[in-house]
């Protein structure tokens, strides 16, 4: 019985959690490496700070990324005074002053990323009609968000011949339906690293994706270090337990 | 048994006029449990566990949630970056949930495999269903909540449902949204509800424990007891036995919250709900899919939304199709097959929830369906009429004491009905 019921949870688990997660249909998506992946993971600095001046200079132009404030990027990094210099970039709409009127001004550390249009209408229009995703928590929400996106990002490929490609749409391999809005952003040579890594659009697609998902999950590393110390503890715990257990049940045995 | 006993004078002052220690000593101490009790039964206590851990995580999120359509969204991104730990609470809650619905249904398979049902338990089981559906009515408007797309159209179909009933049906659904369409009323009943319904969870759960303790918990033998060799009191034996049992549970959750936690959700519950655009399948939480997958496989509305509420209610009459005067599925060597069988379709039914309604999943379904009822209806009352039971041992401390599950069957004769 006992045997029972634990491959009957092993099984329910599997198979729901991995049916929910499939529900979504796309296309196969690669496996690619990331850094952060696995209980010991972490992001890399280099790469999410590369990933960062893809975001800025590439995807900010239409995508927003609302939920992240700019005092986060401490945590990839940068000193207190660059993370000023990076808000610093951005202008921002405060207000009202005192004559009720708003002004803009320069974002500070304590200011989120700035939307790129004012509502979602005014994306959509400029944009062909679709909407460009907030970024924010991408990675989250797409199944496997990191290899999907960068799958996305690398896969801009012709149009099959047989393919009837309405105008604005482009051919992307891992999309779901293959017909994507955006347009390919990422090509060879679009950012100039600071750190002279060579900008292949391979490379920045790995280093924008480390970025995004530490966007979606910033407290990932944190989250995964006291897991390791809360599981070790309860593996100890519970292992006293049971001897405490066999202690107190061994006279009626 | 033992009386309890004190050497306070303030304990003895206060237990005179509210004898609260006496109480907490007869339910929880000395209440006398049978000896042979495997780790199927740490399932009830982790389940009440799994509520307070559900019900202190969700009081900390509300004071920083906030129920609006236009906010919901972004409090919960709040509590996920900027409230301290706020993570680590959302997690424990999400994952809580999927842990609490595993704890409840392995529960349950468990009584259905004893016959903890049967008399005199008959109400035990009915509070345990009724828990049952006020669970499931909190995890339907607590996954509404954060308002992400699975939130959003989860609640639109679910309520839609409800236009199913002749005449009234389309009134009611609005009477429920509290508008046209789900809206910001809709969110904003859904947490006040979803804030009550664990409490009544709670009243039910006492009264479910008074029920439970009146004759005490059924066995793995099924039998009573006959005398004090058979029971041993609670603590301190089930308590650690419960303690150990807790370990193992707090260790296969913190695997989830800290190295998984989005593995058992859906990712289209991070894209901000847009009433605009349906996602391309609509996919209730895991531990609804089985129902889900009764609800799909009936072609009309009415009788699916029949068939899966039924699909509950056959469990609240379940002491009464199933006459079978032997409790214990030990005993009983052709409803073990057919139990096993039952666990095989709700795991079918649970994956083809998953499924899109089409094609193969389609039939399986039906099938899967139409043997849950069969199993209840058909199944276990001729089992009742037409198996015949092993014999059954003579007292709960003879197998026990004796090392082994196995009666002398020339000296045992099959349980009286209670």
């Amino acid at each position: 019985m006992k045997r029972l019921f634990t491959a009957a949870t092993v099984a329910l688990l599997t198979t729901f959690g991995a049916g929910a997660a499939q529900a979504a249909e796309g296309a196969a998506i690669p496996d690619h490496e990331f850094s952060f992946e696995g209980i010991f993971g972490t992001f890399d600095r280099a790469a999410a700070q590369r990933g960062l001046q893809v975001y800025n200079q590439v995807c900010a132009s239409c995508h927003s990324l609302k939920y992240v404030a700019f005092r986060t990027l401490g945590d990839l990094g940068y000193e207190p005074e660059q993370v000023e210099a990076l808000a610093a970039q951005y202008q921002v709409t405060d207000g009202p002053n005192d004559q009720g009127e708003m002004y803009q001004r320069e974002a500070k550390a304590s200011d989120a990323f700035p939307s790129p249009f004012p509502n979602d209408a005014a994306a959509r229009a400029a944009n062909g009609g679709a909407l460009p995703p907030d970024l924010s928590v991408i990675t989250q929400a797409r199944p496997n968000g990191p290899d999907y996106l960068h799958a996305l990002l690398t896969g801009y490929e012709e149009a099959p011949a047989d393919a009837d490609l309405p105008p604005g749409q482009y051919w992307n391999t891992a999309f779901p339906g293959h017909q994507i809005a955006m347009p390919p952003p990422l090509s060879e040579g679009i950012v100039e690293y600071q750190d002279g890594t060579e900008a292949t659009v391979s490379q920045m697609a790995h280093d924008v994706t480390v970025f995004l998902h530490w966007a979606a999950e910033p407290h990932m590393e944190a989250r995964k270090r006291g897991g390791i110390g809360v599981v070790l503890f309860l593996l100890i715990f519970t292992g006293m337990l049971y001897a405490v257990k066999r202690k107190v049940w061994r006279d009626l045995h | 048994m033992s009386e309890f006993k004190t050497n306070s004078k303030v304990v003895k002052w206060i237990d005179h006029r509210l004898p609260i220690f006496s109480f907490m000593h007869e339910e929880l101490h000395a209440y006398p449990a049978p000896r042979n009790l495997s780790y199927m039964w740490n399932f009830g206590s982790l389940a009440g566990i799994a509520l307070v851990i559900m019900i202190v995580t969700g009081i900390v999120l509300a004071m920083q949630y906030v129920a609006h359509t236009a906010h919901a969204f972004d409090s919960i991104e709040h509590i996920m970056r900027n409230v301290n730990y706020g993570w680590l609470v959302r997690y424990i809650h999400m994952n809580g949930a999927s842990f609490f619905f595993i704890v409840v249904y392995i529960h349950i398979f468990r009584g259905l495999y004893y016959g903890s049902y049967k008399s005199p338990r008959e109400l035990l089981w009915i509070l345990g269903v009724v828990i049952l559906l006020l669970m499931m009515a909190t995890a339907f408007m607590g996954y509404t909540l954060p308002w992400g797309q699975m939130s959003y159209w989860g609640a639109t179909v679910i309520t839609n449902l409800f236009s199913a009933i002749p005449v009234v049906g389309d009134s009611i659904v609005t009477w429920l949204w509290g508008g046209f369409a789900v809206g910001n009323p809709t969110l904003k009943r859904f947490f006040a509800l979803h804030y009550l319904l664990p409490f009544v969870i709670v009243a039910v759960v006492f009264l479910h424990l008074w029920a439970l303790h009146r004759f005490g918990s059924n066995n793995p033998l099924g039998i009573d007891a006959k005398g004090p060799q058979d029971k041993i009191p609670f603590h301190p034996y089930y308590t650690v036995k419960d303690a150990f049992g807790l370990g193992v549970f707090l260790t296969i959750f913190a695997l989830f919250v800290f190295f998984a936690p989005n593995y058992l959700g859906h990712p289209d519950n991070y894209i901000p709900a847009d009433p605009l655009q349906t996602p391309p399948h609509i996919v209730p939480e895991w531990y609804f899919l089985p129902f889900y997958a009764i609800l799909r496989s009936i072609p009309d509305k009415l009788l699916g939304v029949l068939a899966m509420f039924g699909a509950i209610a056959v469990l609240a009459v379940l002491p009464w199709l199933d006459r079978s005067p032997v409790r214990s599925g030990k005993f009983r060597p052709i409803f073990k097959q057919f139990y096993v069988l039952l666990l095989i379709d709700v795991l079918v039914l649970g994956w083809v929830g998953a499924k899109p309604p089409e094609g193969i999943y389609l039939v399986l379904g039906r099938v899967a369906t139409a043997y849950y009822f069969l199993h209840f209806l058909v199944v276990l009352p001729l089992l009742a009429v037409f198996e015949k039971p092993r014999p059954l041992p003579h007292s709960i401390s003879e197998p026990v004491l004796k090392g082994g599950g196995q009666a002398a069957g020339a000296t045992a004769k099959p349980m009286e009905k209670a």
